[in-house]
């Protein structure tokens, strides 16, 4: 019995969590690393863009649910999820052509379009904040939970209680079908194989004849699928605010490089490991220590490695060993 | 242009002097920020105060008052105390209502009110740190010490039982106080703490936090946060993770937010603001009417502040900090006619005639030691998703 408590101890607090949470990382850092592998350039403005495609989906479900329109039990959001994928992608590529186009053709340095994207996010920033303010929406409706923590003592008779919220179960299959998606766009199709040419030597591709604008529009349509989806999803699952959305790109960058830039494997095993090293390191294993321990063995601390305050640290932690060590990343990525 | 403005100027000047003194009170609260549903109606609470006053025609032979209202935003230290250099400098105000959060509190007793002189009356500032703070004389409040409400929420939860509880408190002077003082008075009487952890206001996601809470276990948790911030998180992942189902609420967790937040999901959590069940608090909601929620929390504190510095300028005779100032402690307490809300006509005639008052007001005003209220809690639970009143202590 206290085997079976800690287990599902770990699994509410830690597994569940650290899975939805890598999924969102994962979808965030693919977006991170297609434009790093395809345009060359680490695109600070991911996080906003992100907060871009949630905002026009929270107001386009606010829209929907005026109308008296929902998907219930699922989230109404799901539904304004294409709308928001539209309006990003019109933004980012509206951007390309006012701003990144200008400096593509003038083959500038990378790190030069690392400065420009700052100066996108900042405005992408102050665009999304002019329109919905800069304060928490919560836009979940439907069913919140497919397990509640009381029923599942209830069926079960263990002391300790399992939750799984319906977001969280969303965000796991949804990331899931995504990344399938993805991958068999670009193993399987002519276009997606063109970007791989186009990603791995550029002057080979433009001999065999591949338009390189049309790759790039392909990059950023895919880029706002992705960043805009990450976005909904975290937000479904936490609460949206622009803020925590620019703070997210500190762990969606260092998933991207942990995994290995440019390397979609290695974006979505970065994403996870961020995620477990920031929900593990942090967790008080004070709890399962003790249904596992005899009594004689019990911690009389929290058994808690590093206060919760310190979350962001762990993803700064990681993103300097990685470099120090392995600066390709675990899969073998660009280096940086 | 210039003698426009001259004869703007010398109009305006008779104008004041016919009318007698004109005199300014700044109201500064956090109309923005982490308790930004509270402050609207503690403000208009210090407001009904001033216009009962002025209105009455009593003050000083006749002064008029207006309020002046500026933001603390409860968390920005330095731009409250812009805001309160704003109010003194330019505004010229002869007291301040205010401030609200207690960090902002202490900032702007350092950097404004003591170095120009002004009286400030706090509603809500309850950082046990503010009864020794270097104020010469010049800061008061209506609202307890947290060291007052430490022990009261201690009591509170010993008397129902609970042997061991976990602790949160948002990370700033009034979370660390309360929290602070609560742990060493339930310590002192036999309960456990099993921890005592931080969190910080505006995250999206609390669930760490709370797998930590959950971890070290405890019959209830204890949330000494903001209803608008971080506080109602931590209770949303500790609901969502089946972590605690019942929780003990401080005075900055209780709100109509609170139940709207949680509804029935709360139903037996139980907490305490500050509040009396004297006969003033009806009478205040009477004058009140509909007009605001005159229950809401350091409402009626807020027109007890902005009504003692009024009362203590009459008392002095005067509208100069300098002078009032010694007069508060002397109007708040006893000996004297008994003073509850709408009677500050009354109150200011006793004082014109030179006679003593001992102002009750809606809170029960009674100032000890370094100026601030012995404090009267009310002790409420949650029951079907409402706030209710268990008693008074």
């Amino acid at each position: 019995m206290d085997f079976l408590n800690a287990i599902v101890a770990i699994a509410n607090y830690v597994l569940i969590p650290g899975i939805a949470y890598g999924s969102q990382l994962a979808l965030g850092a693919l977006g991170v690393t297609m434009i790093y592998g395809i345009l060359r350039f680490s695109n600070f403005a991911h996080g906003d863009t992100m907060a871009f495609g949630t905002m026009v989906t929270i107001l386009f479900t606010w829209w929907f649910q005026s109308l008296g329109i929902s998907i219930a039990p699922l989230p109404t959001a799901l539904l304004a999820l294409p709308f928001g994928i539209v309006f990003t992608a019109l933004l980012l590529l509206g951007t390309d052509r006012a701003v990144y186009r200008f400096y593509r053709e003038k083959r500038a340095a990378p790190v030069i379009l690392v400065i420009v994207s700052m100066g996108v996010m900042f405005i992408m920033n102050g665009l999304v904040r002019f329109i919905i303010g800069p304060d928490e929406q919560r836009f979940a409706d439907g069913a919140r939970f497919l397990i509640r923590a009381r029923d599942f003592k209830q069926w079960t008779g263990l002391s300790e209680g399992l939750a799984i919220r319906t977001s969280q179960a969303i965000t796991v299959v949804t990331a899931v079908a995504v990344v399938a998606l993805l991958f068999w766009f670009l193993m399987r199709t002519r276009t997606g194989k063109s970007m791989r040419a186009y990603s791995d030597n550029e002057d080979l591709a433009l001999l065999s004849g591949i338009n390189p604008e049309r790759v790039v529009m392909y990059t950023w349509l895919i880029v706002a699928a992705l960043a805009t989806i990450a976005g909904v999803l975290y937000g479904l699952d936490k609460s949206f605010k622009p803020f925590t959305y620019f703070q997210l790109l500190l762990p969606i960058f260092a998933s991207a490089v942990v995994g290995g830039l440019g390397n979609p494997i290695g974006a979505i095993a970065g994403g996870f490991v961020v995620a477990f090293s920031e929900v593990t390191i942090t967790y008080a294993w004070k709890k399962v220590l003790v249904y596992l321990l005899p009594e004689s063995l019990e911690p009389s601390g929290l058994a808690q490695l590093l206060s919760t305050d310190y979350k962001f640290a762990v993803s700064f932690a990681l993103l300097i060993i990685v470099l120090l060590f392995k600066p390709t990343g675990l899969f073998k990525g660009k280096t940086v | 242009m210039k003698k426009l403005l001259m004869a703007t100027a010398t109009t305006a000047l008779l104008a004041g002097a016919a009318s007698g003194e004109e005199i300014k009170i700044g109201i500064i609260l956090g109309f923005t920020g982490p308790i930004e549903s509270l402050t609207p109606q503690m403000a208009d609470g210090a407001e009904l105060a001033i216009k009962e006053v002025s209105d009455s025609g009593k003050l000083l032979g006749g002064a008029t008052v207006t309020p002046v209202r500026a933001d603390s935003t409860c968390i920005d230290a330095g731009a409250a105390t812009a805001a309160a250099e704003r109010l003194v400098t330019s505004d010229g105000v002869k007291g301040i209502m205010g401030a609200d959060c207690s960090g902002v509190t202490g900032a702007i007793l350092a950097n404004v009110a003591v170095p120009n002189g002004i009286v400030m009356i706090s509603p809500s500032a309850t950082s046990p740190g503010l009864s020794t703070a270097e104020d010469n004389g010049l800061f008061f409040r209506t609202a307890p010490s947290d060291a007052r409400q430490g022990q009261v929420m201690a009591d509170i939860i010993t008397d129902r039982g609970y042997k061991s509880v976990a602790l949160t408190y948002t990370n700033n002077d009034y979370g660390k106080g309360l929290a602070d003082s609560f742990k060493s008075a339930y310590e002192a009487a036999g309960g456990k703490v099993t921890i005592s952890a931080a969190h910080e206001d505006g995250k999206a996601d609390y669930s760490a936090e709370v797998g930590a809470l959950a971890s070290a276990g405890g019959d209830l948790l204890v949330v000494a946060g903001y209803v608008d911030q971080g506080g109602s998180g931590i209770v949303r992942a500790a609901l969502d993770a089946g972590a605690f189902d019942t929780f003990e609420f401080p005075d900055g967790m209780i709100s109509d937010k609170l139940t709207e937040n949680f509804g029935t999901e709360i139903d037996g959590s139980f907490g305490q603001h500050p509040g009396t069940d004297s006969p003033g608090v009806a009478k205040f909601g009477e004058i009140v009417g509909d007009k605001f929620d005159a229950t809401s929390p350091f409402t009626p504190e807020s027109y007890d502040a902005a009504a003692l510095i009024l009362l203590a300028m009459q008392a002095a005779g005067s509208s100069d900090p300098a002078a009032y100032k010694d007069k508060v402690m002397d109007v708040a307490n006893a000996p004297g006619e008994k003073i509850y809300p709408g009677e500050l006509a009354k109150a200011l005639d006793i004082l014109a005639k030179g006679g003593d008052i001992d102002y009750v007001g809606a809170s029960a005003v009674e100032l000890i030691g370094p100026g601030e209220s012995a404090g009267n809690y009310r002790e409420i639970e949650i029951k079907d998703g409402k706030i209710t009143t268990v008693r008074y202590r």
